[in-house]
């Protein structure tokens, strides 16, 4: 490497590295002071709904089975009143090669980068997502090296990370593995320089457009299943292209007038950089901490432009606890004879609250689930929780507190979800884009427009926020 | 003595990346104190020793340099003991299920 490598050089090389890495130019699509034409970057990748399904269905991704969950929904009825209990559904998404629906996302990344000729893929990633990307990349012949934050200064890995390198490794990938920090998207544009690899960001167009395939699927599969969309789906929440995604392709599927639920864990206290509470989270994804962060500026991504644009398309945003999570992860595999997740569950603890509310008619669908094993599993986080001090007890979940008590609810009637207030969200969105506007930067009409369409509101509600903060 | 280790050997390396005054501004205090560290795993390029700064060739083919950190270094993560706390939520809900339908 000739160019500089030092902290500040490289972050000031950031764009000109992410140009290069993925060949899209952000800039033409730059609408007014801040605004951006959100649609024309993704259709300017060129593939239709059916495209990303062919090329998914290569290498068996997708087309994942949707099974009516019986017995929790008997649960559900059983500590509903009289004639509640929605029917719940779920995608079974670990049914993906890689064992969870991040798969989606890699195949078509893989995929452009072996169109583009590149040798080989890079992400920066922890989770499911490195794993999809190095069996993608295996498959597809290129090489792969994925960028992990997996332990903290005293060595200890986190086990659901530890498992994901070690899947990465069976994949034929190389790991870099971090300890804590918000650097390790530093060394990422470190390889993405070295390597003139493809940068396959989860937060890309095509990182989108292989989500929504599983909106679409899921939408056709209630639809012969039940003769009707459903009427709620339920997404685990993070960095937002898993509900963006889904919701697209809902909408694709005719199902626009489904309601889409954001779901995530409550982290709430935990400091996402914070080296002490890195192995005191008990979840690596689908958690407040990304989810909060990444709804109200999507932009923070690791590209300039984030293709995940969850607050266009939620209608609810509700978290559950740690431990709620951690329970319906047990009731699954024992009712339903599904051991899947933990993190992937955190949609499924809100769908049972939700289902509790609903008439018995009505169809509840959790899209995803992933696979579980060694690390990746409910004991060895609680196992981990408790040798770091944190207490773990059975009783109500509205006792929870992240990083120093998990309480495993006592009986299912206390399983509940706590509704995140939106307009809350939409003004935290808002005061984020003001933030980002130059000094002499001047809102425009298309400007106005544009948040509109991101906060799921109308030019007259941003008028009515720009004059309460100016 | 130790044991030499031979080139080709499957192996981790460590690295400090950026040290504790080095950190990124908008770290906290407690991860502001301590370094970045980064592990990579690869074949070593030529025989030596624990501790050496050493050369390997990841899976991706690429060069990397560090201190030798591990020998074939071990997947360690697993499950732990069954936790109490969780063992009997079956047989708690399927006791309610049952109720229910006796309830019918």
């Amino acid at each position: 490497m000739n160019a500089a490598a030092g902290y500040a050089q490289v972050m000031e090389r950031r764009d000109e590295i992410i140009r290069s890495s993925l060949e899209i130019d952000y800039a033409r699509y730059a609408i007014g002071a801040l605004g951006f034409d959100y649609e024309r970057l993704l259709a300017d990748t060129g593939y239709s709904i059916d495209d990303v399904g062919a090329i998914q269905q290569r290498t068996a991704v997708g087309n994942t089975p949707l099974l009516e969950l019986t017995n929790i929904t008997a649960l559900v009825r059983a500590v509903a009143a009289a004639g509640k209990g929605a029917r719940i559904f779920v995608k079974d998404e670990a049914a993906n090669p890689s064992g969870s629906f991040k798969d989606r996302r890699a195949a078509l990344a893989v995929h452009e980068a072996k169109s583009r000729g590149r040798a080989g893929v890079a992400a920066a990633t922890s989770g499911n997502f490195g794993a999809a990307v190095a069996s993608q990349a295996a498959k597809a012949g290129l090489r792969c090296i994925i960028v992990q934050e997996a332990f903290d200064s005293h060595g200890i890995a986190q086990p659901e990370i530890a498992e994901k390198t070690r899947a990465c490794e069976a994949y034929g990938a190389e790991v870099i593995r971090t300890s804590v920090g918000p650097e390790l998207f530093y060394v990422f544009l470190r390889v993405l320089e070295a390597s003139g690899y493809f940068n396959a960001s989860l937060y890309t167009p095509y990182s989108i457009l292989g989500i929504e395939t599983l909106g679409y699927e899921l939408a056709h599969q209630v639809r012969q299943q039940c003769g009707r969309p459903p009427d709620l789906v339920i997404v685990t929440h993070a960095g937002g292209g898993n509900l963006t995604g889904t919701a697209r392709g809902l909408a694709k599927a005719g199902a626009a007038d489904t309601t889409v639920i954001a779901a995530s864990v409550d982290l709430g206290g935990l400091h996402m950089a914070s080296d002490h509470d890195f192995n005191r989270k008990s979840f690596t994804t689908g958690h407040t901490g990304f989810a909060l962060p990444f709804t109200t500026w999507p932009d923070r991504a690791d590209v300039p432009r984030n293709a995940a644009r969850p607050l266009r398309y939620m209608d609810r945003f509700v978290t559950v606890s740690q431990g709620e999570v951690f329970y319906l992860t047990q009731v699954l595999a024992e009712l339903e004879g599904l051991e899947r997740g933990p993190a992937g569950n955190t949609s499924l603890a809100a769908a049972f609250a939700i289902a509790r509310e609903l008439d018995q008619d009505r169809i509840v669908v959790v899209q995803e689930t992933e696979y579980t094993g060694a690390g990746k599993h409910p004991l060895a986080q609680l196992n981990l929780a408790r040798q770091l001090g944190i207490e773990l007890r059975r009783g109500d979940p509205r006792e929870n507190r992240p990083g120093q008590c998990i309480v495993i609810p006592e009986h299912p009637s206390q399983i509940a979800v706590s509704d995140v207030d939106l307009d809350h969200v939409r003004r935290s969105y808002l005061r984020n884009a003001f933030e980002s506007l130059g000094q002499t930067d001047r809102l425009t009409g298309a400007d106005i427009d544009f948040l509109a369409d991101e906060t799921r509101s109308s030019p007259a509600y941003i008028q009515e926020v720009i004059d309460e903060t100016h | 003595m130790t044991e030499r280790i031979a080139a080709g050997s499957w192996v981790e390396i460590h690295k400090i990346v950026l040290k504790a005054g080095e950190r990124a501004p908008q770290v906290p205090e407690d991860t502001r104190q301590v370094p970045l560290e980064m592990r990579v795993k690869g074949f070593l390029a030529a025989s030596a020793n624990v501790d050496d700064e050493v050369e390997i060739v990841t899976p991706a083919g690429r060069r990397l340099r560090g201190r030798l950190a591990a020998v074939n270094p071990a997947y360690n993560h697993g499950f732990g003991p069954p936790v109490d706390e969780l063992v009997t939520v079956g047989i708690e809900v399927r006791a309610i299920l049952r109720q229910r339908d006796q309830v019918k």
